[in-house]
C-alpha cells in the first residue's frame, strides 16, 4: 500500500510540478567493478543487516560486494530453520491475539555503547502487530519478542538510546486508548509512545512506560545523542485527525508535528507515582537457557497522561507530513523528512532548549506546548527534490537525504544548509544508510540506496519484482554508484558495522555439554523412546551420518509424536536436518550441540521414513529411518533401535 | 645438566607431540596433542571430530583412558628429573653416561611405542566400515606428512617434545665432551 500511493503520488507531483529527474548517464563509476569486488575466499569489508520488510525477516550482506550471507528469521516462520515450527520456537510468535505468525519488519538497530555499534544485538520492530525483537549478535537468532500494547502500527521503532537504555515505539495509527468498541467517525482517538528498557548486560526487554498522546499518526523516531541524549524525537502526520481517505484528508495543514520527549522528565514523572497503571494485556517471548523460548501475558502497564507531567512533552511544528527525523553525528541538528515539503527543515537542538526555557510557544494542543518555527529552526534546505524522506550522516558535515519522488539522494552542507552533489536511485529509494550514518561516529565511505521499484534493472521475473539496494562511494566530494543488487521483502532500512568487531565473536557451535534442553540426548547410549498416553518423546540423536533411533515400532494413528532430536556434532557449519513424511509441520535444522523438537501426528496406518535434509557428509544420503504406525489400539510393542530399545538387538 | 634435567618439568604443562589434520572442508584444521599423562584435541571438540570422522573408514576411537602409556608415562619423566639432578650433583661421568643412555633408550622406545599405536590404528579397521579401500591403510605418520585420502596429516614433536629433545642433546653433547676431555687426560 505504501508503495502504491508513493507512486500515485509521485506521478501526479510529477505531471503537476513539471519537474523531472535529472538526466545522467544510468550506470556506474568507472572504477566501480574493483571498488566492490571481494576475490573468492576473501571476507567483505563490513556486515550489513537490511529489513526484510513484508518479508518478516533480516537479511546479513557483505559489503562493498553485495553478497546476501544470511536471513535471520524474526517475524515470520521460516520452514527453512524450522522457526516458529519447532517446539522450541513456536512462542516467539505468541501475542495477545494469540500466534500470530507473521509480521512487517521495519527498522533494524544496533545496540550502541557511547553512540557507537557495539556488536552485541539487533533490534527491530514488527509493524503490524507492534512488536520489538532481539538477535543475538553471536548467534544472528532471535532471542527475545516484546509485544507493545495500546498501539498499532509499530513504526517509529525501535530506535534506540545513546548507551541502548531504552528502545523506543510510536503507534503509527491512532486507535482508541484503551482500545474499545466506538464510532470510527466520531470516536477520539489517541496515540502512544513506548519506552522499552533494555537490560545492559543480557539484552533482555521490558516495557518501562508508555506515553498517551493525541491521535496522530507517529511515524519515525530517533533518540538523540550527546546534548540531546535525553530526548528523544517521533514525527507525525495526520495532525488533522483524520479517518479515512487520509492521503488528501491528512495532508491538508502547512506544518504537522515533531513530538520532542524528554526522557528524564517522563523517568522522573514515572518514578514519582504520576503514571496510572492500565491494563492492555501484551506478551512477552523469550528464548531461556534452555534454547525454549516462552511466553510471559503480562497484563498492566504504566502510562503516562502529558498533562500529568509537564516538561515531558513538546511539539515541533514541521512541514509537511513529516517521515524521517534524524539527529546529526553532534546532537544538535534534527533534520525532517517532510514527504510533501519543498524544503529539508532542520532544527537546532540547543536552540529547542533555549524556546523551552523562554517559553517561545505558538500556544498548545491538548497541554502541549507548541514551539515557534522560527524560534527552533536552524536552516532550511532549498530545492532538495520532491519527498525528502530519510537523512543519515558521513561525520565530515554532511547529510544525505532519501528523495522518494524524484528518485534520488541529496547531499548537503550542514554549515549553509546547501545542496552540494544529488546522484539519481533506480527507482523510488525509501530510507538510506550509511555505515554508522546514525551514530556518534560515522564509519562513512558508502551509502546504500534501499529503492522500492526497480522496473527495468534486472531480467524481469512476472509481475513481482525484486527491490534493491544500491552502493554508492561517498568518499570523495561527488557521489558515485558503485554496485547495484537485488534485496528481500522490502529493504525498509539497514544497519552496517565493520566486519572486525563481529566476526571473532561469531559462535560455531552449541556446547554439547551445556545443552539444557529438557529433552537433550547427549550420548547415544541414552536414545529411548517413551508412551505417556498418546504422547510418544523420541529422544533422537544425529551424527554423521546416522540417526538412532532410526527404526522404531509400535507408533499408533492418533499419537502425537515428539521427535526430540539432538545434533551430537561439535564440528563447525554440520546442522544436520529432519524430515517427516507427512509432517503437517515444517523441516527440523539443527545446529551442532543443539536439540530441537518436531511434532508429527501420523494420520494412516504403515511404514514412513525419515531422513536428514541437511547435506552432511558422503553418506548423507544414507542418512535416513523408518517409522511403523499401527492402528490405534494395536498390540505391536513399542520398540526401537540403539540404547536401551530392543529392537535389532 | 641440573638445569637440562629442570628443563623436563616443562612436559607437565606442555604437550609433548602434536597430530594435525587439515582437508578441503577442514581449512581451520583438526588436530590433537598428545601430552605425557594425556590427550586433548587441538580444540575443544577435536578429539571428537576426529573419532567421529575415523569411524567411516573403520577406525577404532580414540579413548585417551585406554593408553596405559599416558599413566606410566610421568612416572618415567619424574624419574629421569631426579635421577639427573642426581647425576648433576654427584657429579661423576660415568652416570652421565648412564643418564643419557637410558633417556636416549627411552626416547626411541617411546618413538617405537608411538609406531606400534600409529600402526594399529591404522590397520585395524572395523571389516563394516562405510569407506574401504583395497590396501589402504590409514597409518599416521610417526614424523612428518603424508595424506590419508582427503586428509593430510603432519606429525611434530609440540613445545614439550623439543625440549625433551633439547634436554637429550645437551645430555649427549655434555657426555660427547665428558669423554673427550677424559681421553685427552688419560691419553
Amino acid at each position: 500500500m505504501f508503495r502504491t500511493a508513493h507512486v500515485l503520488a509521485g506521478a501526479a507531483l510529477l505531471a503537476t510540478l513539471g519537474c523531472a529527474t535529472s538526466s545522467k548517464p544510468i550506470g556506474a563509476a568507472g572504477d566501480a567493478a574493483s571498488r566492490v569486488y571481494v576475490a573468492p575466499g576473501e571476507h567483505d569489508e563490513l556486515y550489513a543487516f537490511m529489513s526484510g520488510g513484508f518479508s518478516g525477516n533480516v537479511t546479513v550482506y557483505g559489503l562493498p560486494s553485495g553478497r546476501l550471507l544470511q536471513q535471520i528469521a524474526v517475524f515470520s516462520q521460516y520452514p527453512e530453520k524450522g522457526y516458529g515450527y519447532s517446539e522450541q520456537t513456536k512462542a516467539m510468535f505468541n501475542t495477545s491475539y494469540g500466534f500470530v505468525p507473521w509480521d512487517d519488519a521495519h527498522h533494524p538497530q544496533l545496540s550502541i555503547t557511547n553512540g557507537q555499534a557495539d556488536g552485541r544485538w539487533l533490534f527491530i520492530n514488527g509493524n503490524n502487530t507492534p512488536r520489538i525483537a532481539r538477535i543475538d549478535l553471536t548467534r544472528f537468532e532471535t532471542e527475545e519478542i516484546i509485544e507493545i500494547p495500546n498501539s498499532s502500527g509499530g513504526h517509529g521503532s525501535p530506535y534506540i538510546t545513546e548507551n541502548s537504555e531504552y528502545a523506543v515505539s510510536a503507534t503509527r495509527f491512532a486507535l482508541p486508548t484503551p482500545q474499545e468498541d466506538m464510532s470510527i467517525k466520531d470516536g477520539k482517538f489517541g496515540g502512544m509512545l513506548s519506552f522499552v528498557k533494555i537490560d545492559p548486560t543480557t539484552g533482555g526487554m521490558t516495557l518501562a512506560f508508555q506515553i498517551h498522546v493525541p491521535g496522530y499518526d507517529y511515524d519515525l523516531a530517533r533518540s538523540g545523542k550527546g546534548p540531546s541524549r535525553d530526548w528523544s524525537f517521533f514525527t507525525s502526520y495526520n495532525s488533522e485527525e483524520a479517518k479515512t481517505l487520509l492521503e488528501a484528508n491528512a495532508s491538508q495543514k502547512d506544518k504537522d508535528y515533531i513530538a520532542a520527549v524528554n526522557r528524564k522528565a517522563a523517568e522522573a514523572c514515572v518514578a514519582g507515582g504520576k503514571a496510572k497503571n492500565w491494563n492492555t494485556p501484551y506478551a512477552h517471548n523469550r528464548v531461556g537457557e534452555d534454547g525454549m523460548a516462552r511466553t510471559e501475558m503480562i497484563k498492566t502497564q504504566k502510562v503516562l497522561e502529558v498533562t500529568d507531567c509537564p516538561g515531558l512533552l513538546y511539539f515541533l511544528p514541521t512541514p509537511k507530513s513529516p517521515h524521517g527525523v534524524d539527529v546529526d553525528p553532534t546532537g544538535e541538528f534534527i533534520v525532517a523528512g517532510g514527504k510533501l515539503a519543498t524544503t529539508i527543515p532542520v532544527h537546532s537542538f540547543s536552540k529547542m532548549v533555549k524556546a523551552i526555557a523562554d517559553k517561545a510557544f505558538d500556544g498548545d494542543v491538548g497541554g502541549i506546548p507548541v514551539l515557534k518555527y522560527e524560534a527552533i529552526i536552524a536552516g532550511e534546505v532549498q530545492n532538495p527534490g520532491l519527498g525528502p524522506l530519510h537523512t543519515e550522516f558521513d561525520g565530515k558535515g554532511y547529510a544525505y537525504t532519501s528523495i522518494f519522488i524524484s528518485s534520488e539522494i541529496v547531499k548537503f552542507s550542514l554549515k549553509d544548509f546547501t545542496v552540494v552533489d544529488r546522484v539519481p536511485t533506480y527507482y523510488s529509494i525509501g530510507h538510506l544508510m550509511i555505515p554508522g550514518g546514525d551514530t556518534e561516529k560515522p564509519y562513512g565511505k558508502y551509502v546504500i540506496a534501499l529503492n522500492k521499484i526497480t522496473k527495468d534493472r534486472y531480467l524481469p521475473t512476472g509481475p513481482e519484482l525484486t527491490q534493491s539496494g544500491q552502493l554508492y562511494d561517498i568518499s570523495g566530494d561527488k557521489m558515485k554508484l558503485l554496485l547495484d543488487f537485488p534485496m528481500t521483502g522490502e529493504p525498509h532500512y539497514a544497519q552496517a558495522l565493520p566486519a572486525s568487531v563481529l566476526k571473532e565473536k561469531s559462535q560455531k557451535t552449541y556446547s554439547l555439554t551445556d545443552n539444557k534442553d529438557a529433552y537433550a540426548t547427549k550420548s547415544e547410549k541414552d536414545v529411548k523412546v517413551v508412551r505417556q498416553g498418546t504422547r510418544v518423546h523420541v529422544y533422537m540423536t544425529a551424527i554423521r551420518s546416522h540417526f538412532l533411533p532410526d527404526n522404531i515400532e509400535g507408533i499408533q494413528v492418533g499419537d502425537s509424536v515428539f521427535f526430540h532430536l539432538t545434533n551430537l556434532e561439535q564440528d563447525w557449519d554440520v546442522p544436520h536436518g529432519f524430515a517427516m513424511l507427512g509432517a503437517q509441520n515444517s523441516e527440523l535444522l539443527i545446529m551442532p550441540g543443539q536439540t530441537r523438537t518436531l511434532t508429527w501426528q501420523p494420520q494412516r496406518p504403515g511404514v514412513y521414513p525419515f531422513y536428514c535434509t541437511d547435506f552432511c557428509s558422503a553418506l548423507h544420503q544414507e542418512m535416513q529411518g523408518y517409522i511403523r504406525v499401527s492402528v490405534k489400539g494395536s498390540s505391536v510393542p513399542l520398540v526401537w533401535n540403539g540404547g536401551s530399545g530392543t529392537l535389532g538387538k | 645438566m641440573a638445569v637440562a634435567a629442570l628443563a623436563l618439568s616443562v612436559l607437565f604443562v606442555t604437550p609433548l607431540w602434536h597430530i594435525g589434520l587439515t582437508a578441503p572442508q577442514y581449512p581451520e584444521g583438526l588436530g590433537m596433542y598428545i601430552w605425557i599423562n594425556r590427550m586433548t584435541g587441538e580444540k575443544p571438540q577435536d578429539l571428537n571430530s576426529i573419532n567421529g570422522l575415523n569411524h567411516y573408514i573403520g577406525m577404532k576411537e580414540i579413548i585417551p583412558e585406554s593408553f596405559p602409556e599416558l599413566r606410566y608415562m610421568p612416572v618415567v619423566v619424574v624419574a629421569l628429573l631426579v635421577s639427573g639432578l642426581l647425576v648433576a650433583l654427584w657429579g661423576r661421568r660415568q652416570a652421565l653416561y648412564a643418564w643419557t643412555a637410558v633417556f636416549a633408550a627411552g626416547a626411541v622406545a617411546g618413538l617405537a611405542d608411538f609406531y606400534r599405536w600409529g600402526y594399529a590404528y591404522g590397520h585395524d579397521l572395523n571389516p563394516r566400515a562405510a569407506i574401504k579401500i583395497p590396501d589402504m591403510s590409514y597409518q599416521p605418520p610417526l614424523l612428518g606428512g603424508r595424506q590419508l585420502l582427503n586428509f593430510h596429516a603432519d606429525s611434530w614433536p609440540a613445545f614439550g617434545g623439543w625440549v625433551a629433545v633439547l634436554v637429550l642433546a645437551v645430555a649427549l653433547t655434555l657426555s660427547v665432551r665428558e669423554w673427550r676431555s677424559a681421553r685427552a687426560r688419560t691419553g
